[in-house]
């Protein structure tokens, strides 16, 4: 397949079944490929989504500051689509981010401010939101809240798929910015009655929920609970088994985070399973393992991992 | 019956800093009446003044968000494991 330049090959990836972790003829799996985008990772639609809304609508010059709250994925995207189209970048993360992420950063021109490991990313976005308020020339895209992030999958993702998997049943995703459920979700939503939209959501470490008052808590201004029928919270021991198994039947090599979507595809699957019904879940992969590496989730046993996980922001 | 309830850091002065607490009910109602006789002001963290779920609590049972199965009507089976987290952005902002 052709492309004018990098940009213009983001989405379109492909949409592969499960032969061997699908329980049955009649219920089946299908992975979309989000690791083939530009940078590996389904961040790419997102980020070039949001770049170019801010460009449509005089936010954004040639030559400008960005600055981001992200803990990977979607600073890597910007940084590709800034050096590429020459904007600055300025991502903040939270300092137990895994190291070959701050390194990738770097590499593609990104400057890196660090924010407290204790609280996530929440104290990435507000440590965001202290400079971009005594930087105001600076542009914060949010991906927390730009309806550009959804737009991208309302777009792309979603309409893939259902080109793909006409008779699809269930879209698995994960749930953090909530942009690909809440894009992706609506679309399918709107074009296939009764289809249910799974949100898996990863459980962290103690130290990654703090001691922050409970009614100081995040929930993205994108997320519309109305566009989900079911919610799975997946731990890490979990997410590492079935990342693995991924791996081991089907040679599709994910980051964890994937593991997490997988293991709640594969819950819709046994309880259609056990209603005797069809189903043909699609979930997404949402980028390759090369990046989990040095978490130590692909070796050892899953105790091991387990322990290795714990404080990390493992997806 | 009995259910395991797992407790956030944030709320382990209620339960004497137990990170697991044992409980019983047959809905998430119950389960949380029947914490608030042992551990008395953990409701209030858990329900506003209205008696619904405090925006930032995120209950789960079997790792099922209870929002999407009833509420605090959702059902609890003998043997459940309930979690309790604070709704945090999480790093999952790169899931997506």
């Amino acid at each position: 397949m052709r492309y004018d330049s990098l940009l213009d090959s983001v989405g379109n990836t492909p949409l592969v079944g499960l032969p061997h972790l699908s329980p049955s003829a009649d219920v089946r799996l299908w992975a979309k490929l989000e690791d083939r985008n530009p940078t590996g990772s389904v961040k790419d639609r997102a980020a070039l989504a949001m770049i170019e809304a801010a460009e449509a609508d005089g936010t954004l010059s040639p030559g400008d500051t960005i600055l981001e709250p992200t803990s990977g994925n979607t600073g890597i995207s910007l940084a590709m689509a800034c050096k590429v189209k020459g904007y600055r970048l300025i991502c903040v993360m939270p300092e137990n981010a895994s190291g070959e992420r701050v390194q990738i950063l770097r590499m593609w021109g990104a400057e890196i401010i660090s924010s407290p490991a204790a609280g996530g990313s929440n104290e990435a976005v507000r440590v965001a939101r202290e400079l971009a308020a005594q930087n105001d020339h600076w542009v914060m895209l949010y991906q927390y809240g730009n309806p550009a992030n959804a737009l991208a999958h309302y777009r792309g993702t979603g309409p893939e798929i259902l080109a793909d998997l006409p008779t699809v049943t269930h879209f698995v995703a994960g749930l953090g910015t909530t942009g690909t459920l809440m894009g992706a979700g609506r679309f399918l939503r709107e074009h296939v009655p009764g289809i249910q939209i799974v949100a898996a959501e990863p459980r962290y470490g103690e130290l990654v929920y703090g001691l922050r008052n409970i009614d100081e808590g995040f929930v993205p201004e994108l997320y519309d609970p109305t566009i989900l029928t079911t919610r799975f919270s997946v731990g890490p021991r979990d997410a590492v088994r079935r990342t693995r198994e991924l791996l081991e039947l089907e040679g599709i090599f994910a980051g964890i985070s994937t593991g997490a979507i997988l293991h709640a595809a594969l819950n819709c699957a046994s309880k259609a399973v056990t209603a005797g019904e069809r189903a043909d879940i699609a979930f997404i992969v949402c980028d390759g393992g090369w990046k989990y590496l040095s978490t130590g989730a692909y070796e050892g046993t899953l105790d091991e991992a387990e322990d290795a996980l714990d404080g990390q922001l493992w997806a | 019956m009995s259910i395991e309830v797992r407790i956030p850091t944030i709320l382990r002065p209620y339960t004497g800093d137990a990170k697991t607490v044992e409980a019983s009910g047959d809905s998430l109602t119950a389960v949380i009446d029947d914490l608030e006789t042992r551990h008395p002001g953990l409701r209030e963290r858990l329900l506003d003044e209205g008696g619904s779920l405090r925006r930032f609590v995120n209950i789960y049972i079997d790792d099922e968000d209870v929002r999407f199965m009833g509420g605090l009507q959702a059902p609890v089976s003998d043997g459940a494991s309930i979690t309790i987290l604070p709704a945090v952005a999480g790093g999952s902002a790169d899931l997506g």
